[in-house]
Parts: structure tokens; sequence; C-alpha cells
């Protein structure tokens, strides 16, 4: 049995409202949720559950009412907000439903934009996205707009941008979403192939039930609660951790 | 990032090119409005400027304000003026609007400016055919080209041609290259005793004293002496030029239609720049959200759309101020236009313009993107 590594997600309590007042809407009702190194795990429910909610406050895009978020043992909630910005940039990475390319920019360019918001030189970041696309199958399109791709071609660039500067956690919302069934399938074997790493955690928002056996753990989100956790593939680098499993209400 | 931002304003070519003509557009009608109304104004003191041999000008205290509105002086205002301490040399000056007229029937009313006789201070000294010299010749004039085209239009410019003013026979014995007056009247030059001969003689003709003060004395001194001394009105050069300027500014309509074509567009400038740079952010704030999300911070962001803001700014203006100068060059050559440039305080001043421009079409536009939750990126 492997050596017991720090988990990259950590969430106690986590509560967030909107509003106030009379109006005021409770949409995490104090979550517990976890998402290990070297798993990819998918955070499903039904809409207006909360889950996109959770990965914004995860991803230090939404500040939270209550609760706690650490990720790789880093309370994200003390960090000052240039301090979150610059944590972000470098240790997580995102794969939107509608992709969000710049539309001016080329699939190669795209996929450097982390890079170069961290002041890699172009041409250096652009090599490195280059070199990102072809081993995602994009060596036919590195120079193409957005405009000229397919769906799941613009996904594999938001995949690459995710990868690129290679983050510790990747948080993609519903990458499927868009996508025809087979498309689908594709992008989530390339995201199963090249983003899981045991250094590394994918979070997936997802509804998309036919992509669910790419999971190796499913939190199960209601009401904003996680209801449910399941494991559902057992990676070679570590064993099942049962405790996880238990059921949080 | 810088790269990043460029290409997002480049992309949208509609906008950008959009966003560069209105620049331009703004910046040459700017510097096109603001150049010739001074331009304009700068000719309501042509006549003063070119006389280059004296520095002060003499006139009745306080009915002469402006040039072409004369209230003539005493002729023994003259010599009390020269009892001026300080005076190097002071002479007469007449400024009469006689109608001048050809064998062939073309006339004009025309500004005459009557020089001393004996020194011929104040003659024109760009001549583009033949000599103010000759201007002691008998019924001697020096006219503009301007004039002398308006006069016989179409003719070559030749000497000796005859001319009537106010029924006095006049000899063409140069044509000068003076400068523009207020009104496109032919200006012409003689001898004070002749010209007050063409105007018809009245009591007292003497419009204005020339005088040029010792070298160690301040022009701006002399004045405050005559003054002083002699109730009458002096002012230098300069002073007397700013005084028509300032004449015409208050007494006509030229400020207030040149301020309203100026003011329309600055209005339109900054409307549709800041509305086309606002739509170019707000069609782009899932973007600008993607990249905030990625880890761009916010002064980073600022940054963005300063230099996509000043990157149109800069090119929008460089062609408008070439357009400008174009059209300045062009109509430089121009008779009618001869003159009017495009002044660098006026590619200043709009170049301000611009810098105001942008900025609030910015500020319209960072407000957008400073606000934006990056979690915005999340919603399908």
């Amino acid at each position: 049995m492997s050596a017991k590594r720090i988990p990259a997600v950590q969430c106690r309590d986590l509560r967030k409202d909107f509003g106030e007042g009379a109006t005021q809407v409770q949409v995490l009702r104090g979550v517990d949720f976890d998402a290990k190194q070297g798993k990819l795990t998918f955070l499903v429910g039904p809409s207006g559950c909360g889950k996109t909610t959770l990965i914004s406050v995860i991803a230090g895009l939404l500040d939270s009412s209550g609760g706690q978020v650490e990720l790789f043992d880093q309370n994200v909630g003390q960090l000052a907000a240039n301090e979150r910005i610059l944590f972000r940039r470098k240790n997580l990475g995102f794969v939107f439903q509608q992709y969000n390319l710049l539309p001016a920019l080329t699939a190669a360019e795209n996929a450097a934009v982390p890079l170069l918001a961290a002041a890699v030189r172009r041409l250096e970041a652009v090599d490195k996205a280059r070199s990102l696309l072809v081993q995602l199958g994009m060596e036919q399109r590195l120079d193409t707009l957005p405009s000229k791709l397919s769906g799941g071609q613009q996904q594999r660039v938001a995949l690459a941008r995710a990868l690129v500067h290679e983050p510790r956690l990747i948080l993609c919302d519903e990458p499927t979403a868009a996508l025809d069934h087979v498309t689908g399938e594709a992008v989530m074997e390339l995201l199963a192939a090249n983003a899981v790493h045991p250094n590394r955690a994918v979070i997936v928002v997802t509804h998309d039930t036919r992509v669910f056996h790419y999971a190796d753990a499913i939190a199960h989100m209601d009401d904003g609660r996680i209801v449910k956790t399941e494991s559902r593939r057992q990676t070679e680098q570590e064993t099942p951790d049962f405790d996880e499993l238990a059921v949080r209400t | 990032m810088n790269f990043v931002a460029l290409k997002m304003l480049t992309g949208d070519r509609a906008k950008y090119l959009g966003l560069i003509f209105t620049i331009a557009f703004c910046t040459f009608l700017l510097q096109n409005q603001t150049s010739i109304f001074a331009g304009i104004l700068k000719r309501t003191g042509s006549q003063i400027g070119d006389v280059t041999d004296a520095e002060i000008w003499v006139m009745d205290h306080p009915k002469t304000e402006y040039f072409e509105q004369t209230k003539a002086l005493k002729d023994t205002d003259l010599n009390r003026v020269r009892g001026v301490q300080g005076v190097e040399w002071a002479v007469k000056l007449f400024k009469g609007s006689p109608v001048a007229r050809t064998l062939g029937g073309k006339f004009a009313v025309s500004f005459c400016l009557g020089l001393d006789d004996a020194s011929l201070t104040g003659a024109p000294r760009k001549m583009l055919l033949g000599s103010w010299e000759r201007l002691r010749e008998p019924d001697a004039v020096v006219i503009d080209q301007a004039g002398y085209l308006l006069l016989f239009p179409g003719e070559p410019l030749r000497l000796d041609q005859t001319i009537e003013l106010n029924d006095h026979k006049a000899n063409i014995v140069g044509i000068s290259d003076a400068s523009a007056p207020f009104v496109s009247w032919p200006v012409m030059h003689t001898r004070y005793s002749q010209a007050v001969n063409f105007v018809g003689r009245e009591r007292t003709q003497l419009s204005y004293v020339l005088v040029r003060p010792q070298p160690s004395v301040a022009a701006k001194e002399l004045c405050r002496r005559i003054e002083a001394q002699t109730g009458l009105r002096a002012r230098t050069s300069n002073q007397f030029r700013w005084d028509c300027i300032r004449y015409y500014l208050k007494n006509t309509g030229i400020p207030v239609n040149f301020g309203i074509t100026i003011t329309i567009a600055l209005i339109v400038g900054v409307v549709v720049a800041g509305q086309t740079f606002y739509l170019f952010t707000v069609e782009n704030l899932k973007q600008f959200g993607a990249i905030k999300a990625i880890g761009v911070t916010n002064w980073r962001l600022i940054g963005m759309i300063l230099l996509q803001a000043f990157t149109v700014g800069i090119i929008g203006f460089s062609i408008g101020t070439g357009m400008a100068a174009e059209f300045f060059n062009f109509f430089g050559q121009k008779l009618a236009t001869r003159g009017i440039i495009l002044l660098w305080q006026s590619v200043a001043l709009t170049g301000g313009c611009m810098v105001f421009v942008m900025v609030f079409a910015s500020i319209l536009s960072l407000r957008r993107v400073l606000v934006l939750e990056p979690a915005i990126v999340f919603r399908g």
C-alpha cells in the first residue's frame, strides 16, 4: 500500500448563500467533499443542486459563506484575493461546457493562454501548446481559429488549455454536454488518458450518465449537499479508501 | 497577455476598423476645424504681421479697436508720438477701402495701405513680380497675387496693368505675396500721399502711426510711454493682432459656428468610439471571464483593455492627423485658403481629446470587466 497522500480537495461544512434577508437562497448547505490526487472524480446531481456553485467555490471564483475549502492542504479562503488568483493560475486548469475559447486566437494560441498569463514567452508557450495539441490528435488544426473547429475539436483545445501549465487540479464543467455521444466519449477518453495523473486530481461536473464509467469516484449532490459518494474504479496506485465512500448527509 | 489583448482587438475586424475609422474622422474633423478656426482668426491681423519694419502701432483711443475699423488721427499726432522718449522713428500709415476696377469692367473693394512716402515703411517684402521700390513712381501700386487674380481672372501675372481706384488711374508696378486678409479683398500698397487721393480727401486721414523703438527700449515699455504722453492707444504688433482676434471672437458668430462643429465632433467621437469599444468588451465578457478564471489579475486586465483602447486610439489618431496634414497641404496651395495650416497646437489639443475619448471608452469597458464574476464561465 502506497503512502497516503494529501487530498487534492477537501471541503468541510461548505456553505454558500446568495442574496440577503427574505430573498436569501442557500445553494450549498454544508458540503463535505473530497477529491483525491490521481483520481477522476465526478460530481453529479440534478440541475440546480449546486454543482456549479461548488466547483466555483473550490476554484476560488466565488467566496464561500461558511465552512472550509482546502486545496492540497492550502486553505484557499485564507488567501488574499491576489494570492488566490496566483494560486489558481498555477494549480488549476478549467474545461468549460461552452469551451470559452478566444475566437481571435488559433487553437495553439488558445491552448497557450495559461502560460501567457504566467508571463511565459509567447513562442515558448505556443510551442508547448502545439506539442500538447499534437498529443491530443489536433496536429492538423493547430493554426485554425475556433470558429473553424468542430465542437469536439474545440473541447480538445480547451482540454489542452487546461493541461498546458501542468496544474494539480482540473475542473471540468459539463465537458460533454454540448457534444454528441461519440464525440463526448472521445473527449472523455482523452481526458481520462491525459488529465489523470498521480499528482493531479480531476473533477468533472456532468449529467451525462453515458460517461460515468470513466469515473474513479462519483459524488452525488442534491439540494446543496453531497448525498452519496461511490467508488467506481480502482487504480493501480491506490486501494480504495472505504471510509471515503460513506454517505455524507 | 499583450499579444492576447491585441489579437482579441484585431480579431473582430468590423469593430476594430469601425473604432479606427471613428477615431480617425473625429481627429480629422477636430484638427481641421480648430486649424481653420485659428487660421481665419489669424487672418484678422494679417496686414499687421506683414509690416515687419515697425514694432508698435499707434491708433486712436478708444475708437480703433481692430485693424479694419480705424478712427483717423490728427496729423499732429505723428509729431507727438515722435516726441516720446525711446522712439527711434515713427511714420504714418493710411488704411482705406477704395473700389478697384479694371479696364475690362471687373471690380472689387480693396484694402489700400498708404505707406510713408519717404521711407515706404510697411511695404510688402515678399514680392512675386516687380519691386516695391517702384512705389515711388507716379500712380504706382503693388497688388497681392490673390487680388490680381480676382481682378484679372485667368490672366498671367503681368506688370504695368492699369486699374482704377475710385476713378483714379493706378499702375501695377509689383505683385506681392501679401498674407491673406480676413475678407478676400485685394491688398494694395501705395504711397501715403497717393492713397489719400485714391480714397478721397477727408479732414483727417492718418490711420496709424508706425513706430520703431530705440534698441535699448522694450516695445511694451514704449507703448506705455506713448499712451501716457499722448493719450493715444499704442500696441505692439503682437498685441494688436491679438486685439483683432479678440474683437472677432467677441463680435462675430465665428467662434459659435466653429465651436458647434468642434463640440459635435467631440461628442460623436466620444459616443461612437465609447459605445463601439464598450460593445466590443461586452461581447467578449465571457472571454474575459475565462481569462479571469484562468488566473489573470485585474491589473493585467486593466492593462489589456487600456492597450486595446490606446492601440486603436493611436492608429486612428495617426490616420486622422495624416488626413488633416494632406488636407492642409492640398488646400494650402490654393490662393483662397493660403496661410491656413495644420497647427501643432491643434494636433496636441486633438491628441488630448482623443486620450479623453479612449480613457472614457476604457472606463466604461473596465467597469464591466472588473465587476465581472469569473464564475460566469461556468454558466452554460
